[in-house]
Protein backbone atom coordinates (compact mmCIF):
# COMPACT_ATOMS: atom_id res chain seq x y z
CA UNK A 1 0.00 0.00 0.00
CA UNK A 2 0.94 3.78 -0.51
CA UNK A 3 0.27 5.76 2.52
CA UNK A 4 0.90 9.51 2.59
CA UNK A 5 1.85 11.18 5.86
CA UNK A 6 0.79 14.65 5.71
CA UNK A 7 -0.07 17.25 7.86
CA UNK A 8 -1.18 20.65 7.03
CA UNK A 9 0.55 22.76 10.05
CA UNK A 10 4.18 22.49 10.07
CA UNK A 11 6.37 20.86 13.41
CA UNK A 12 3.24 18.26 14.28
CA UNK A 13 5.47 14.58 13.76
CA UNK A 14 5.06 14.22 10.66
CA UNK A 15 8.67 12.63 10.25
CA UNK A 16 8.56 11.22 13.48
CA UNK A 17 5.13 9.02 12.34
CA UNK A 18 6.50 8.28 9.23
CA UNK A 19 10.42 7.18 10.39
CA UNK A 20 9.21 4.89 13.20
CA UNK A 21 6.49 3.56 11.53
CA UNK A 22 8.94 2.52 8.86
CA UNK A 23 11.27 0.99 11.37
CA UNK A 24 8.58 -1.08 12.91
CA UNK A 25 7.10 -2.27 9.91
CA UNK A 26 10.72 -3.00 8.40
CA UNK A 27 11.87 -5.07 11.07
CA UNK A 28 8.44 -7.35 10.93
CA UNK A 29 9.33 -8.05 7.51
CA UNK A 30 11.16 -10.81 6.64
CA UNK A 31 13.04 -11.10 3.33
CA UNK A 32 11.76 -14.26 1.92
CA UNK A 33 8.44 -12.68 1.20
CA UNK A 34 10.20 -9.85 -0.91
CA UNK A 35 8.68 -7.28 0.14
CA UNK A 36 10.01 -4.24 1.19
CA UNK A 37 9.06 -0.78 3.36
CA UNK A 38 9.97 1.85 1.38
CA UNK A 39 10.11 5.34 2.55
CA UNK A 40 10.30 8.28 0.30
CA UNK A 41 10.75 11.76 1.95
CA UNK A 42 8.45 14.06 -0.04
CA UNK A 43 9.62 17.40 1.67
CA UNK A 44 12.29 18.15 -0.74
CA UNK A 45 12.76 22.19 0.68
CA UNK A 46 13.48 20.75 4.01
CA UNK A 47 14.15 16.85 3.81
CA UNK A 48 14.56 15.52 7.31
CA UNK A 49 14.34 12.06 7.52
CA UNK A 50 17.36 10.99 6.73
CA UNK A 51 18.45 12.29 9.73
CA UNK A 52 16.74 10.07 11.54
CA UNK A 53 17.37 7.23 9.62
CA UNK A 54 20.93 7.85 8.63
CA UNK A 55 20.55 5.56 5.13
CA UNK A 56 23.25 4.65 3.37
CA UNK A 57 23.18 6.43 -0.21
CA UNK A 58 23.68 4.25 -3.22
CA UNK A 59 22.41 6.34 -6.02
CA UNK A 60 22.29 10.26 -6.66
CA UNK A 61 20.94 11.77 -9.93
CA UNK A 62 19.95 15.21 -10.70
CA UNK A 63 16.57 16.15 -11.68
CA UNK A 64 15.02 19.26 -12.98
CA UNK A 65 12.71 20.93 -15.66
CA UNK A 66 12.75 20.83 -19.42
CA UNK A 67 13.39 24.04 -20.48
CA UNK A 68 13.46 25.08 -24.27
CA UNK A 69 16.79 25.26 -25.89
CA UNK A 70 16.37 27.61 -29.09
CA UNK A 71 18.39 26.59 -32.88
CA UNK A 72 19.12 30.00 -33.33
CA UNK A 73 20.05 29.04 -37.69
CA UNK A 74 16.25 27.98 -37.70
CA UNK A 75 14.05 29.96 -35.75
CA UNK A 76 12.41 32.89 -38.15
CA UNK A 77 11.28 34.83 -35.03
CA UNK A 78 7.10 33.93 -35.37
CA UNK A 79 6.88 34.31 -31.75
CA UNK A 80 4.75 31.65 -31.78
CA UNK A 81 6.53 30.09 -28.80
CA UNK A 82 6.51 33.61 -26.86
CA UNK A 83 2.57 33.25 -27.79
CA UNK A 84 1.61 29.95 -26.16
CA UNK A 85 3.94 29.63 -23.44
CA UNK A 86 1.07 30.49 -20.46
CA UNK A 87 4.28 31.47 -17.61
CA UNK A 88 5.98 34.25 -19.83
CA UNK A 89 9.20 31.55 -19.59
CA UNK A 90 9.51 32.72 -23.71
CA UNK A 91 9.32 35.81 -24.88
CA UNK A 92 10.26 37.72 -28.54
CA UNK A 93 12.59 40.69 -28.09
CA UNK A 94 13.34 42.45 -31.17
CA UNK A 95 12.44 39.48 -33.44
CA UNK A 96 14.79 36.89 -30.88
CA UNK A 97 13.68 34.29 -28.77
CA UNK A 98 14.67 35.01 -24.89
CA UNK A 99 13.85 32.22 -22.60
CA UNK A 100 13.72 32.61 -18.80
CA UNK A 101 14.28 29.47 -17.39
CA UNK A 102 13.56 29.84 -13.94
CA UNK A 103 9.68 30.87 -14.92
CA UNK A 104 9.21 27.59 -17.23
CA UNK A 105 7.16 24.63 -16.15
CA UNK A 106 8.91 22.47 -18.53
CA UNK A 107 5.33 21.62 -20.18
CA UNK A 108 6.73 21.48 -23.51
CA UNK A 109 4.64 23.26 -25.36
CA UNK A 110 6.56 25.84 -27.23
CA UNK A 111 8.65 23.05 -28.29
CA UNK A 112 5.44 21.32 -30.14
CA UNK A 113 3.86 24.66 -31.27
CA UNK A 114 7.01 25.53 -32.82
CA UNK A 115 6.26 25.62 -37.33
CA UNK A 116 10.37 25.40 -38.16
CA UNK A 117 10.93 22.74 -35.33
CA UNK A 118 13.20 25.56 -33.80
CA UNK A 119 13.30 24.44 -29.84
CA UNK A 120 14.47 21.68 -28.56
CA UNK A 121 15.05 21.30 -24.61
CA UNK A 122 17.29 20.89 -21.99
CA UNK A 123 16.92 19.51 -18.65
CA UNK A 124 17.75 22.35 -16.11
CA UNK A 125 18.40 21.58 -12.81
CA UNK A 126 17.02 21.88 -10.01
CA UNK A 127 17.85 19.49 -7.57
CA UNK A 128 18.29 16.03 -6.92
CA UNK A 129 17.34 12.35 -6.04
CA UNK A 130 19.16 10.56 -3.92
CA UNK A 131 18.13 6.03 -2.92
CA UNK A 132 19.59 4.63 -0.05
CA UNK A 133 19.16 1.46 1.98
CA UNK A 134 18.56 1.59 5.62
CA UNK A 135 18.05 -2.70 5.92
CA UNK A 136 17.37 -5.11 4.23
CA UNK A 137 13.95 -4.54 4.48
CA UNK A 138 13.89 -1.13 4.16
CA UNK A 139 14.82 1.03 1.21
CA UNK A 140 15.19 5.03 1.09
CA UNK A 141 14.64 7.42 -1.18
CA UNK A 142 14.45 11.37 -1.06
CA UNK A 143 14.31 14.61 -3.06
CA UNK A 144 16.35 17.71 -2.27
CA UNK A 145 15.12 20.95 -4.14
CA UNK A 146 18.14 23.06 -4.84
CA UNK A 147 18.92 26.48 -2.63
CA UNK A 148 17.15 29.27 -4.79
CA UNK A 149 14.79 26.95 -6.72
CA UNK A 150 11.36 28.20 -6.37
CA UNK A 151 9.32 24.95 -7.26
CA UNK A 152 9.33 21.78 -5.59
CA UNK A 153 6.82 19.87 -7.63
CA UNK A 154 8.77 18.81 -10.39
CA UNK A 155 11.49 17.12 -7.70
CA UNK A 156 8.25 15.53 -6.02
CA UNK A 157 6.79 14.09 -9.31
CA UNK A 158 10.53 12.71 -10.79
CA UNK A 159 11.32 11.53 -7.16
CA UNK A 160 7.53 9.33 -6.87
CA UNK A 161 8.02 8.15 -10.92
CA UNK A 162 11.26 6.83 -10.59
CA UNK A 163 10.97 4.94 -6.63
CA UNK A 164 7.70 3.70 -6.37
CA UNK A 165 7.71 0.17 -7.38
CA UNK A 166 4.85 -0.08 -10.86
CA UNK A 167 3.14 -2.86 -8.37
CA UNK A 168 2.77 -1.31 -5.01
CA UNK A 169 0.62 -3.58 -3.20
CA UNK A 170 2.97 -6.37 -1.73
CA UNK A 171 5.27 -3.58 -0.05
CA UNK A 172 4.21 -0.55 2.29
CA UNK A 173 5.28 3.02 0.53
CA UNK A 174 5.63 5.52 2.99
CA UNK A 175 5.72 8.64 1.47
CA UNK A 176 7.03 12.01 3.88
CA UNK A 177 4.63 14.92 3.31
CA UNK A 178 5.67 18.60 3.29
CA UNK A 179 3.53 20.85 5.36
CA UNK A 180 1.15 23.34 3.99
CA UNK A 181 -1.93 22.48 1.56
CA UNK A 182 -0.76 23.50 -1.58
CA UNK A 183 0.41 21.99 -4.92
CA UNK A 184 3.44 20.26 -3.82
CA UNK A 185 1.23 18.30 -0.66
CA UNK A 186 -0.94 17.87 -3.72
CA UNK A 187 1.70 16.15 -5.90
CA UNK A 188 2.77 13.98 -2.89
CA UNK A 189 -1.00 12.47 -1.94
CA UNK A 190 -2.35 11.89 -5.64
CA UNK A 191 -1.75 8.12 -6.12
CA UNK A 192 -2.00 6.93 -1.93
CA UNK A 193 -3.92 4.72 -0.61
CA UNK A 194 -4.81 6.60 2.42
CA UNK A 195 -3.43 10.10 3.68
CA UNK A 196 -2.50 9.52 7.46
CA UNK A 197 -2.73 13.09 9.45
CA UNK A 198 -0.54 14.16 12.03
CA UNK A 199 -1.84 17.10 14.50
CA UNK A 200 -1.51 18.45 17.77
CA UNK A 201 -4.76 18.78 19.99
CA UNK A 202 -4.42 23.03 19.54
CA UNK A 203 -6.41 25.72 17.64
CA UNK A 204 -3.16 25.91 15.27
CA UNK A 205 -3.42 22.10 14.79
CA UNK A 206 -6.83 21.98 14.21
CA UNK A 207 -7.37 24.76 11.99
CA UNK A 208 -4.50 23.20 9.44
CA UNK A 209 -6.42 19.73 9.84
CA UNK A 210 -9.35 20.97 8.49
CA UNK A 211 -6.97 22.57 5.31
CA UNK A 212 -5.38 19.03 4.98
CA UNK A 213 -9.00 17.08 5.08
CA UNK A 214 -9.91 19.62 2.73
CA UNK A 215 -7.43 18.63 -0.06
CA UNK A 216 -6.90 14.72 1.31
CA UNK A 217 -10.56 14.15 1.17
CA UNK A 218 -12.47 16.47 -0.30
CA UNK A 219 -9.59 17.11 -3.41
CA UNK A 220 -8.39 13.37 -3.97
CA UNK A 221 -10.96 11.07 -2.81
CA UNK A 222 -8.46 9.36 -0.20
CA UNK A 223 -9.40 7.67 2.87
CA UNK A 224 -8.15 9.63 5.81
CA UNK A 225 -6.92 8.89 9.40
CA UNK A 226 -5.57 11.11 12.20
CA UNK A 227 -2.90 10.97 14.54
CA UNK A 228 -3.06 12.93 17.45
CA UNK A 229 0.58 13.78 18.70
CA UNK A 230 1.55 15.53 22.24
CA UNK A 231 -1.86 14.34 23.25
CA UNK A 232 -2.71 16.40 26.38
CA UNK A 233 -1.48 19.76 25.39
CA UNK A 234 -4.25 22.45 24.27
CA UNK A 235 -7.78 21.51 24.42
CA UNK A 236 -10.98 18.91 23.27
CA UNK A 237 -11.01 20.80 19.41
CA UNK A 238 -9.39 17.92 17.39
CA UNK A 239 -11.22 15.01 19.09
CA UNK A 240 -14.54 16.89 18.60
CA UNK A 241 -13.96 17.65 14.78
CA UNK A 242 -12.43 14.51 14.40
CA UNK A 243 -15.77 12.27 15.82
CA UNK A 244 -18.26 14.86 13.79
CA UNK A 245 -16.73 13.88 10.59
CA UNK A 246 -15.75 10.55 10.96
CA UNK A 247 -12.69 10.52 10.77
CA UNK A 248 -10.65 7.46 13.13
CA UNK A 249 -8.24 8.51 14.97
CA UNK A 250 -5.74 5.94 14.92
CA UNK A 251 -2.89 6.92 17.40
CA UNK A 252 -2.06 8.94 19.81
CA UNK A 253 1.30 10.05 21.21
CA UNK A 254 1.43 11.58 24.60
CA UNK A 255 2.96 15.20 25.25
CA UNK A 256 6.41 13.46 26.80
CA UNK A 257 9.90 15.08 27.08
CA UNK A 258 11.67 12.03 26.29
CA UNK A 259 10.19 11.89 23.12
CA UNK A 260 10.79 15.26 22.85
CA UNK A 261 14.80 14.86 23.55
CA UNK A 262 15.22 11.77 21.24
CA UNK A 263 13.80 14.47 18.40
CA UNK A 264 16.03 16.67 19.51
CA UNK A 265 19.20 14.02 19.10
CA UNK A 266 18.03 13.23 15.55
CA UNK A 267 17.29 9.45 17.26
CA UNK A 268 14.15 7.83 16.24
CA UNK A 269 11.25 7.51 18.50
CA UNK A 270 11.95 3.39 18.59
CA UNK A 271 15.43 3.54 19.49
CA UNK A 272 14.96 5.62 22.83
CA UNK A 273 11.65 3.96 24.10
CA UNK A 274 11.01 0.51 22.79
CA UNK A 275 7.75 0.23 24.21
CA UNK A 276 6.96 2.44 21.30
CA UNK A 277 7.44 -0.65 18.49
CA UNK A 278 4.30 -2.42 19.11
CA UNK A 279 2.11 0.79 18.86
CA UNK A 280 3.38 1.94 15.59
CA UNK A 281 2.88 -2.07 14.52
CA UNK A 282 -0.76 -1.27 16.24
CA UNK A 283 -0.75 1.56 14.04
CA UNK A 284 -0.12 0.08 10.63
CA UNK A 285 -2.80 -2.41 11.23
CA UNK A 286 -5.25 0.16 12.16
CA UNK A 287 -4.52 2.23 8.43
CA UNK A 288 -4.61 -1.11 7.17
CA UNK A 289 -8.38 -1.46 8.31
CA UNK A 290 -9.17 2.14 7.68
CA UNK A 291 -7.69 2.07 3.76
CA UNK A 292 -9.87 -1.24 2.81
CA UNK A 293 -13.53 0.19 3.88
CA UNK B 1 9.06 51.98 7.56
CA UNK B 2 10.94 49.21 8.05
CA UNK B 3 9.91 45.53 6.85
CA UNK B 4 10.57 42.77 8.84
CA UNK B 5 9.39 38.76 7.87
CA UNK B 6 9.38 35.99 9.75
CA UNK B 7 10.54 32.67 8.55
CA UNK B 8 11.84 29.30 9.57
CA UNK B 9 12.31 26.75 7.19
CA UNK B 10 11.16 24.13 8.91
CA UNK B 11 7.76 24.33 9.63
CA UNK B 12 5.89 24.67 13.77
CA UNK B 13 8.93 26.14 15.24
CA UNK B 14 6.83 29.12 16.75
CA UNK B 15 6.72 31.42 13.69
CA UNK B 16 3.44 32.77 13.94
CA UNK B 17 3.44 32.83 18.06
CA UNK B 18 6.65 35.23 17.65
CA UNK B 19 5.09 37.19 15.01
CA UNK B 20 1.31 37.59 17.26
CA UNK B 21 3.45 38.19 20.42
CA UNK B 22 6.03 40.95 18.48
CA UNK B 23 2.67 42.78 16.90
CA UNK B 24 1.26 43.32 20.53
CA UNK B 25 4.28 44.80 21.47
CA UNK B 26 4.96 47.00 18.65
CA UNK B 27 1.70 48.23 18.50
CA UNK B 28 1.96 49.92 21.92
CA UNK B 29 4.80 51.44 20.62
CA UNK B 30 3.80 53.01 17.10
CA UNK B 31 1.40 52.03 14.70
CA UNK B 32 2.44 48.65 12.73
CA UNK B 33 1.01 46.90 9.71
CA UNK B 34 0.56 43.34 9.75
CA UNK B 35 0.68 40.65 7.07
CA UNK B 36 0.41 36.87 7.18
CA UNK B 37 2.69 36.00 3.89
CA UNK B 38 1.39 32.04 4.86
CA UNK B 39 -1.61 31.93 2.81
CA UNK B 40 -1.59 27.65 2.73
CA UNK B 41 -2.37 27.08 6.77
CA UNK B 42 -2.79 30.99 8.19
CA UNK B 43 -2.97 31.05 11.70
CA UNK B 44 -1.86 34.06 12.39
CA UNK B 45 -5.65 35.35 12.29
CA UNK B 46 -6.52 32.31 15.06
CA UNK B 47 -4.73 34.98 17.70
CA UNK B 48 -5.66 38.08 16.06
CA UNK B 49 -9.29 37.29 15.92
CA UNK B 50 -9.35 40.01 12.91
CA UNK B 51 -12.12 41.65 11.79
CA UNK B 52 -12.60 41.42 8.22
CA UNK B 53 -13.05 44.29 6.19
CA UNK B 54 -12.70 43.87 2.71
CA UNK B 55 -12.18 40.40 0.65
CA UNK B 56 -11.06 40.17 -2.61
CA UNK B 57 -11.32 37.37 -4.94
CA UNK B 58 -7.79 36.22 -6.29
CA UNK B 59 -7.77 34.74 -9.71
CA UNK B 60 -4.95 33.25 -11.22
CA UNK B 61 -3.68 30.54 -14.50
CA UNK B 62 -6.02 28.42 -16.38
CA UNK B 63 -7.45 25.28 -15.87
CA UNK B 64 -8.58 23.21 -19.65
CA UNK B 65 -12.00 21.69 -19.68
CA UNK B 66 -12.66 18.87 -22.38
CA UNK B 67 -16.00 19.45 -24.10
CA UNK B 68 -17.36 15.59 -23.95
CA UNK B 69 -19.27 16.82 -27.06
CA UNK B 70 -16.46 17.88 -29.72
CA UNK B 71 -14.22 15.17 -28.04
CA UNK B 72 -13.14 12.38 -30.74
CA UNK B 73 -11.62 10.55 -28.41
CA UNK B 74 -8.14 10.51 -30.41
CA UNK B 75 -6.02 11.04 -27.12
CA UNK B 76 -3.25 13.66 -28.23
CA UNK B 77 -3.98 15.08 -25.09
CA UNK B 78 -2.93 12.32 -23.22
CA UNK B 79 0.10 12.34 -24.83
CA UNK B 80 1.03 15.84 -24.77
CA UNK B 81 0.25 16.29 -20.79
CA UNK B 82 3.28 16.19 -19.15
CA UNK B 83 1.38 16.68 -15.54
CA UNK B 84 -0.85 13.26 -16.01
CA UNK B 85 -3.73 15.62 -15.91
CA UNK B 86 -5.87 13.74 -18.46
CA UNK B 87 -8.01 10.90 -17.42
CA UNK B 88 -9.99 8.44 -19.64
CA UNK B 89 -13.53 8.46 -18.45
CA UNK B 90 -16.70 7.09 -20.06
CA UNK B 91 -14.70 6.06 -23.48
CA UNK B 92 -14.22 10.10 -23.68
CA UNK B 93 -11.16 12.03 -22.05
CA UNK B 94 -11.33 14.47 -18.86
CA UNK B 95 -9.28 16.78 -17.40
CA UNK B 96 -8.07 16.23 -13.40
CA UNK B 97 -8.43 19.68 -12.30
CA UNK B 98 -5.99 19.46 -9.49
CA UNK B 99 -3.33 18.06 -11.66
CA UNK B 100 -3.85 20.74 -14.22
CA UNK B 101 -0.98 23.13 -14.21
CA UNK B 102 -2.86 25.25 -17.45
CA UNK B 103 0.33 24.85 -19.68
CA UNK B 104 -2.37 24.74 -22.74
CA UNK B 105 -0.20 22.46 -24.24
CA UNK B 106 -3.82 19.98 -25.33
CA UNK B 107 -5.41 23.49 -25.96
CA UNK B 108 -2.95 24.15 -29.06
CA UNK B 109 -2.20 20.43 -29.72
CA UNK B 110 -6.40 19.13 -29.79
CA UNK B 111 -7.34 18.38 -33.39
CA UNK B 112 -10.95 19.18 -32.80
CA UNK B 113 -10.33 22.47 -30.89
CA UNK B 114 -12.71 20.20 -28.12
CA UNK B 115 -10.73 22.31 -25.16
CA UNK B 116 -10.84 25.13 -23.40
CA UNK B 117 -9.04 26.81 -20.94
CA UNK B 118 -10.72 28.70 -17.97
CA UNK B 119 -9.65 30.92 -15.58
CA UNK B 120 -9.23 29.52 -11.77
CA UNK B 121 -10.38 31.58 -8.83
CA UNK B 122 -7.26 30.19 -6.60
CA UNK B 123 -8.07 31.91 -3.74
CA UNK B 124 -8.85 35.43 -1.63
CA UNK B 125 -7.31 38.05 0.07
CA UNK B 126 -8.25 40.14 3.11
CA UNK B 127 -8.01 43.89 4.71
CA UNK B 128 -9.09 43.34 8.07
CA UNK B 129 -8.60 45.68 11.39
CA UNK B 130 -7.02 43.59 14.53
CA UNK B 131 -6.44 44.96 17.93
CA UNK B 132 -2.80 45.37 16.60
CA UNK B 133 -3.40 47.33 13.93
CA UNK B 134 -4.53 46.19 10.19
CA UNK B 135 -3.91 42.88 8.96
CA UNK B 136 -3.61 41.79 5.05
CA UNK B 137 -3.74 37.70 5.12
CA UNK B 138 -5.75 35.46 1.79
CA UNK B 139 -6.39 31.84 2.07
CA UNK B 140 -5.61 29.82 -0.84
CA UNK B 141 -8.15 27.34 -1.76
CA UNK B 142 -7.31 23.67 -0.55
CA UNK B 143 -4.42 21.91 -3.48
CA UNK B 144 -4.26 25.48 -5.32
CA UNK B 145 -0.66 26.12 -6.73
CA UNK B 146 1.12 28.54 -4.00
CA UNK B 147 3.16 30.57 -7.13
CA UNK B 148 3.98 32.94 -4.71
CA UNK B 149 1.73 35.54 -6.53
CA UNK B 150 -0.76 35.92 -4.05
CA UNK B 151 1.90 36.76 -1.17
CA UNK B 152 3.26 38.93 -3.19
CA UNK B 153 -0.26 40.40 -3.65
CA UNK B 154 -0.81 40.49 0.20
CA UNK B 155 2.48 42.44 0.94
CA UNK B 156 2.07 44.79 -2.25
CA UNK B 157 -0.99 46.15 -0.13
CA UNK B 158 0.29 45.75 3.67
CA UNK B 159 3.08 47.87 2.17
CA UNK B 160 1.25 50.56 0.50
CA UNK B 161 -1.05 50.99 3.36
CA UNK B 162 2.22 51.22 5.56
CA UNK B 163 3.71 53.84 3.78
CA UNK B 164 0.41 55.80 3.65
CA UNK B 165 -0.35 55.98 7.01
CA UNK B 166 3.02 56.72 8.06
CA UNK B 167 3.57 53.24 9.79
CA UNK B 168 6.58 52.13 11.38
CA UNK B 169 6.83 48.82 10.82
CA UNK B 170 5.34 46.16 8.73
CA UNK B 171 5.57 42.77 10.13
CA UNK B 172 5.26 39.61 8.00
CA UNK B 173 4.83 35.94 9.47
CA UNK B 174 6.06 34.16 6.85
CA UNK B 175 5.42 30.01 5.91
CA UNK B 176 7.77 27.48 5.76
CA UNK B 177 10.43 25.98 3.65
CA UNK B 178 12.29 27.94 1.00
CA UNK B 179 10.44 27.56 -2.02
CA UNK B 180 8.65 30.25 -3.77
CA UNK B 181 6.49 31.14 -1.20
CA UNK B 182 9.23 31.98 0.37
CA UNK B 183 11.40 33.57 -2.01
CA UNK B 184 7.90 36.09 -2.70
CA UNK B 185 7.57 36.97 1.38
CA UNK B 186 11.88 38.11 1.14
CA UNK B 187 11.26 40.56 -1.14
CA UNK B 188 11.98 44.19 -0.10
CA UNK B 189 12.38 42.99 3.31
CA UNK B 190 15.35 44.80 5.36
CA UNK B 191 15.32 41.91 7.32
CA UNK B 192 14.96 38.32 8.34
CA UNK B 193 14.08 36.72 11.46
CA UNK B 194 14.79 33.08 11.74
CA UNK B 195 12.93 30.95 14.35
CA UNK B 196 14.60 27.65 14.75
CA UNK B 197 14.57 25.15 17.42
CA UNK B 198 17.38 22.96 19.00
CA UNK B 199 16.77 19.79 17.07
CA UNK B 200 18.47 17.91 14.35
CA UNK B 201 15.62 18.77 11.94
CA UNK B 202 16.02 22.55 13.15
CA UNK B 203 19.63 22.56 12.54
CA UNK B 204 19.62 21.11 9.10
CA UNK B 205 16.54 23.42 7.77
CA UNK B 206 18.09 26.33 9.25
CA UNK B 207 21.22 25.80 7.64
CA UNK B 208 19.03 26.02 4.39
CA UNK B 209 16.88 29.55 4.83
CA UNK B 210 19.94 31.08 6.01
CA UNK B 211 21.35 30.59 2.36
CA UNK B 212 18.03 31.53 0.90
CA UNK B 213 18.44 35.03 2.98
CA UNK B 214 22.23 35.80 1.98
CA UNK B 215 21.04 34.88 -1.96
CA UNK B 216 18.06 37.08 -1.65
CA UNK B 217 20.36 39.67 0.27
CA UNK B 218 18.09 40.06 3.36
CA UNK B 219 20.40 39.99 6.76
CA UNK B 220 18.89 37.65 8.79
CA UNK B 221 18.77 37.44 13.09
CA UNK B 222 18.01 33.79 14.55
CA UNK B 223 15.87 33.56 17.46
CA UNK B 224 16.16 29.97 19.37
CA UNK B 225 12.40 28.58 20.35
CA UNK B 226 12.13 25.50 23.34
CA UNK B 227 16.35 26.85 23.92
CA UNK B 228 16.56 24.70 27.05
CA UNK B 229 15.16 21.56 25.16
CA UNK B 230 18.45 20.86 24.43
CA UNK B 231 21.25 23.02 25.14
CA UNK B 232 24.14 21.21 22.67
CA UNK B 233 21.98 21.33 19.52
CA UNK B 234 21.55 25.09 20.77
CA UNK B 235 25.16 25.65 21.19
CA UNK B 236 25.74 23.94 17.70
CA UNK B 237 23.16 26.80 16.16
CA UNK B 238 24.75 29.47 17.99
CA UNK B 239 28.37 28.24 16.27
CA UNK B 240 26.78 27.59 12.86
CA UNK B 241 25.18 31.44 13.23
CA UNK B 242 28.49 32.59 14.70
CA UNK B 243 30.29 31.27 11.22
CA UNK B 244 27.95 32.48 8.75
CA UNK B 245 27.97 36.20 10.88
CA UNK B 246 24.45 36.48 11.64
CA UNK B 247 23.60 37.69 15.10
CA UNK B 248 21.29 35.20 17.29
CA UNK B 249 19.14 37.83 19.24
CA UNK B 250 17.68 35.66 21.88
CA UNK B 251 16.43 32.09 23.43
CA UNK B 252 12.89 31.14 24.12
CA UNK B 253 12.80 28.62 27.00
CA UNK B 254 10.22 26.13 26.81
CA UNK B 255 6.97 27.23 28.69
CA UNK B 256 3.35 25.43 28.52
CA UNK B 257 2.19 29.25 28.78
CA UNK B 258 2.60 29.39 24.74
CA UNK B 259 0.01 26.68 24.04
CA UNK B 260 -2.71 28.07 26.75
CA UNK B 261 -2.14 31.60 25.10
CA UNK B 262 -2.85 29.88 21.66
CA UNK B 263 -5.96 27.97 23.20
CA UNK B 264 -7.47 31.33 24.69
CA UNK B 265 -6.10 33.23 21.43
CA UNK B 266 -3.93 35.69 23.37
CA UNK B 267 -0.18 36.48 22.47
CA UNK B 268 2.50 34.92 24.89
CA UNK B 269 2.90 38.49 25.73
CA UNK B 270 -0.51 39.12 27.18
CA UNK B 271 1.02 37.82 30.29
CA UNK B 272 4.23 39.83 31.02
CA UNK B 273 5.81 37.57 33.24
CA UNK B 274 5.82 34.10 31.94
CA UNK B 275 9.57 32.51 30.81
CA UNK B 276 8.41 32.71 27.49
CA UNK B 277 7.01 36.08 27.52
CA UNK B 278 9.86 37.60 29.07
CA UNK B 279 12.47 36.05 26.25
CA UNK B 280 10.12 37.41 23.93
CA UNK B 281 9.74 40.75 25.29
CA UNK B 282 14.20 40.69 25.61
CA UNK B 283 14.12 39.31 21.77
CA UNK B 284 11.96 42.00 20.41
CA UNK B 285 13.57 44.76 22.13
CA UNK B 286 17.21 43.66 20.74
CA UNK B 287 15.10 43.19 17.00
CA UNK B 288 14.07 46.57 17.15
CA UNK B 289 17.13 47.68 17.97
CA UNK B 290 18.95 46.51 15.20
CA UNK B 291 16.05 47.23 12.46
CA UNK B 292 15.85 50.87 13.97
CA UNK B 293 11.97 50.41 14.57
Amino acid sequence: MILAVASGKGGTGKTTVAVNLALAVSEQTTDHTGSQVILLDCDVEEPNAALFLEPTIVRRREVGVLVPDVRADQCTGCGRCAQVCQYHAVALVKGRVLVFPELCHGCGSCSLCCPEGALSEKMRVTGAIERGIVSASFQFAQGILNVGEAMAVPVIRQLKRSTIPRDSRPHLVILDAPPGTSCPVVETLRGSDLALLVTEPTPFGLHDLQLAVEVARGELRLPVAVVINRDGVGDQGVERYCQAKGIPVVMRIPMDRRIAEAYAEGHPLLEALPEYRQRFLDLYQRVQEVAKQ
Amino acid sequence: MKQLVILSGKGGTGKTTVAAAWAHLASQEAPIVIADADVDAANLELVLAPTRLETHNFVSGNVAVIDSQGCTACGTCVTVCRFGAVVARNGSYAIDGSACEGCAACFYQCPVQAIRLEEQRVGQWYRSRTRFGPLFHARLFPGKENSGKLVTLVKQHARLLALNTGASLLLVDGPPGIGCPVIATCSGAQRALLVTEPTASGVHDLQRILAIAERLRVPALVLVNKADLSPAKTQEIEAMCATSGVEVIGHIPFDEQVTRSMVCGQPVTAQADSPASVGLQRAWERARALCSV
